[in-house]
């Protein structure tokens, strides 16, 4: 028998959940979605997603090594964070640029702030608006020389968009670029489904939501952040459109399936780092984030504005949390003890 | 609708283990120790020495202020010493140590039965003072001041935490099934303190048997009633269970009494019971022995005083070297590096586990996740309060509304990074508690 047992302080249990584990979900949850953008734009997509991946986890191991980091169990965070850049880069990207972007996100963002949790940024969105603002040109390049000389009519997009399937990286025109030009936009139906062009994980609605109800059901998000970040969003472009010159459901809908707000609503406002950890600022913050995207979307330079939006809101969260500090049980309110 | 409230856990129940084992007597074999705190407030103090004779009932040491308990000697036999002892707390404190003379002689009028009835509201609430009743639920609040409120009027709940809630505890369970008749006793004595009460027996939903027995019980009594909890940890929590039981809040800085409740443990009030109807003081509890490092686990029926080690080995001793011995339940209890140690009158268990899961999981970077939120019963932020109590910024932890905080450890529980938040909470609580001592 033992001399002394262990002590601890109580609880003397504990869930078992683990970051990592967390960490694991939250890939898993997005494999639908890149799968599918592998898919849709071949090997050269396929590509990013490794170079991206390998970029961020080697990137961090080196970093801990290098800064003689106490040993600590691996989390898988650098994984989800180099899949998440990889995802939000077009398939004709270079490959050197998800290797920019991932040595961005892990060494500038996330390590020299202090590592896991610390970071005040989304950094695969820091990434990906730092490779924007550096490359816009390559960053935006959705359409091939041949479709970005030929006129973007529906019948081409269509046919690119279905023969683009298996074959090298070809990518066309995103529906916002071409609604913010005036172009036709490609059938509701294809956006939710991702026959459509775009960044390789954001093409696909319905693999991003599948992804989105897999999280739920394992309780790793709560649908607070996305449901009122979609919801103002269509709301605040449901307003716009009857302001100028009545309803258009089909303006709504293309902006809500399109570009990066559906991959941005549910897997990157609700990075826990950096959403609000208040219920109620979780609200606030969903709200802005769908008022800061619209406005971005519609009067901004580019036809995207959700990473710019989750990026400007990050920085609110400290007072938003400030702002929001629950009351705690028993104190004041009507219920109250006389 | 079962009664519940905001927040909480689902921890493993782990009560298979013991349920259905019927509580077994057990007498101690070796000397017993009483140490002089086993209840909130001013250590008891002692009124035997060494070499006196002491009656099984035998008051050994009086209450050391307004907030204290007396301590009653379980046994008869001689005081061996008076000294400290190792307790569960891990400190040592001044100890009574008697040597049993396996004889059992009760002090003259020791279970002799009394009609409560016919007894004062005084002469009752001297009865349970002079038997040392404390809340036996853990906390160890002396029972005779919880009677005592201002305004007896007032008192609209007499509540009955029969929720058991930690995880492993069997104890009050076992003692709805087989002494219901003494508990609604007891209860109906609390009653006849409070003219304007009703008694609400408080039982979680994972107890069908428990809350069929209690029913049955109390069918005959027109003001009592058995209210079923949704079985959630920390339903049992005072607070937690006046309002999912009344609907009622109270904060820290209120007692029960505020919201017109009183609320007891069932051991507690069958402890009252036995004082006042049937003579017999608080020298005996239940406490139940589980775990999956140990053989047979078991609920015991034990005299205050027997060591930790005679529990263990009439369970059948371990089936492997336990890596973590808890006094009390999982999420609250204490862990205890040795089993030299006394059973007291709060002592609810002995758990013994083959893993210890705490240090299992090392400490990691928050990720900020916001489980700890979800799931506090007192609807704090304890990521927030984590960075206050890192930086011993007391002012801060204030601030967030720590001081609410009862320690229930439920954010520990769910922390996917293995933070040690209530530990943290644990300390920041007391040293805000002394600096306001100071100021005063």
């Amino acid at each position: 028998m033992k001399d002394m047992y262990n002590v601890s302080a109580s609880p003397h249990v504990r869930s078992g959940v683990t970051t990592a584990q967390i960490m694991r979900d939250v890939a898993i949850a997005l494999m639908p979605a890149s799968i599918f953008g592998v898919y849709q734009f071949g090997f050269q997509a396929f590509l990013i997603l490794l170079v991206s991946i390998t970029t961020c986890v080697v990137a961090e191991f080196l970093y801990e090594k290098f800064m003689k980091v106490p040993e600590h169990p691996y989390e898988c965070s650098a994984l989800v964070t180099g899949l998440l850049i990889g995802m939000n880069m077009p398939a004709s990207a270079p490959v050197w640029m998800p290797m920019i972007g991932g040595l961005f996100a892990i060494i500038v963002v996330k390590m020299l702030y202090g590592g896991l949790g610390q970071n005040f940024m989304n950094p695969a969105l820091a990434a990906r608006c730092f490779l924007s603002i550096c490359f816009t040109g390559r960053m935006t390049a959705f359409a091939v020389d041949s479709f970005a000389t030929a006129k973007a009519s529906s019948e081409s997009l269509y046919l690119f968009n279905y023969g683009a399937a298996g074959l090298d990286g070809i990518t066309g025109a995103t529906p916002l670029t071409a609604l913010k030009a005036g172009e036709a936009t490609p059938k509701l139906i294809d956006m939710f489904f991702g026959f459509t062009g775009g960044v390789i994980g954001e093409t696909s609605a319905m693999m991003l939501l599948i992804g989105a109800i897999y999280l739920v059901y394992r309780k790793v998000i709560s649908l607070r952040i996305p449901l009122t970040y979609i919801g103002t969003f269509a709301v605040f472009m449901s307003i716009y459109t009857a302001c100028t010159g009545g309803f258009d459901g089909n303006f709504v809908m293309t902006h809500v399936l399109g570009g990066g707000l559906m991959l941005g609503a549910f897997f990157m406002a609700t990075d826990y780092v950096t959403c609000p950890i208040t219920p109620v600022g979780q609200i606030v913050f969903g709200v802005i984030l769908g008022c800061l995207t619209a406005i971005f979307r519609l009067w901004g330079n580019t036809a995207e504005g959700v990473s710019y939006a989750i990026i400007f809101c990050n920085l609110l969260v400290p007072l938003i949390e400030k702002a929001t500090i629950p009351r705690a049980f028993g104190l004041g309110g009507r219920k109250n003890a006389k | 609708m079962a009664g519940t409230f905001k927040g909480g856990i689902h921890p493993n129940e782990g009560k298979g283990c013991s349920q259905d084992k019927p509580t077994t007597i057990l007498l101690p074999k070796g000397d017993l120790v009483y140490p002089m705190v086993q209840h909130i407030g001013a250590p008891a103090k002692p009124i035997v020495a060494k070499g006196d004779k002491v009656l099984v009932g035998q008051k050994i040491a009086e209450a050391g202020g307004f907030v204290s308990a007396c301590v009653i000697s379980s046994v008869s036999g001689t005081v061996k010493a008076v000294e400290p002892r190792l307790t569960v707390m891990g400190n040592m404190v001044e100890s009574i140590v008697v040597e049993n003379d396996n004889e059992y002689t009760t002090v003259e009028g020791m279970g002799t039965k009394r009609d409560y009835t016919k007894l004062s509201k005084e002469e009752i609430r001297n009865c349970v003072k002079e038997a040392g009743i404390v809340g036996m639920g853990g906390a160890g609040f002396p029972t005779h001041i919880k009677l005592t409120p201002k305004n007896d009027d007032a008192i609209e709940y007499v509540i009955v935490n029969g929720s058991e809630c930690e995880p492993y505890l069997t104890s009050d369970y076992r003692m709805m099934i087989e002494e219901p008749d003494k508990l609604v006793g007891g209860l109906k004595i609390i009653l006849s303190l409070f003219p304007n009460a009703t008694g609400i027996i408080a039982i979680e939903d994972n107890k069908p048997e428990a809350i069929k027995v209690m029913k049955n019980a109390v069918s005959n009594e027109k003001n009592i009633e058995v209210k079923v909890l949704k079985t959630k940890y920390p339903e049992g929590a005072e607070r937690h269970l006046i309002y999912a039981t009344t609907g009622k809040k109270i904060n820290s800085s209120m007692l029960p009494a505020d919201a017109g409740c009183v609320v007891n443990n069932v051991d507690t009030v069958i402890s009252i019971y036995l004082a006042v109807a049937e003579s017999t003081p608080l020298i005996r509890r239940v406490v139940t022995v589980s775990g999956d490092a140990v053989k047979d686990s078991k609920n015991f029926m034990v005299r205050t005083g027997t060591s930790y080690s005679e529990l263990a080995e009439a369970a059948g001793g371990f089936v492997e070297t336990p890596d973590k011995l808890i006094s009390g339940g999982p999420m609250m209890g204490l862990a205890i590096y040795s089993l030299d140690l006394p059973v007291t009158k709060v002592s609810s268990a002995l758990l013994a586990f083959k893993k210890d899961e705490v240090e299992a999981m090392p400490q990691t970077n928050c990720i900020h996740c916001g489980r700890c939120a979800k799931v506090c019963p007192s609807r704090l932020v304890p990521q927030k309060l984590m960075q206050c109590a890192i930086r011993f910024d007391n002012e801060g932890f204030e601030k967030l509304h720590g001081m609410e905080c009862y320690e229930c450890g439920s954010c520990t529980y769910v922390c996917p990074a293995g933070v040690h938040l209530t530990q943290a909470f644990k300390q920041t609580r007391r040293s805000i508690l002394e600096e306001r001592k100071k100021a005063k």
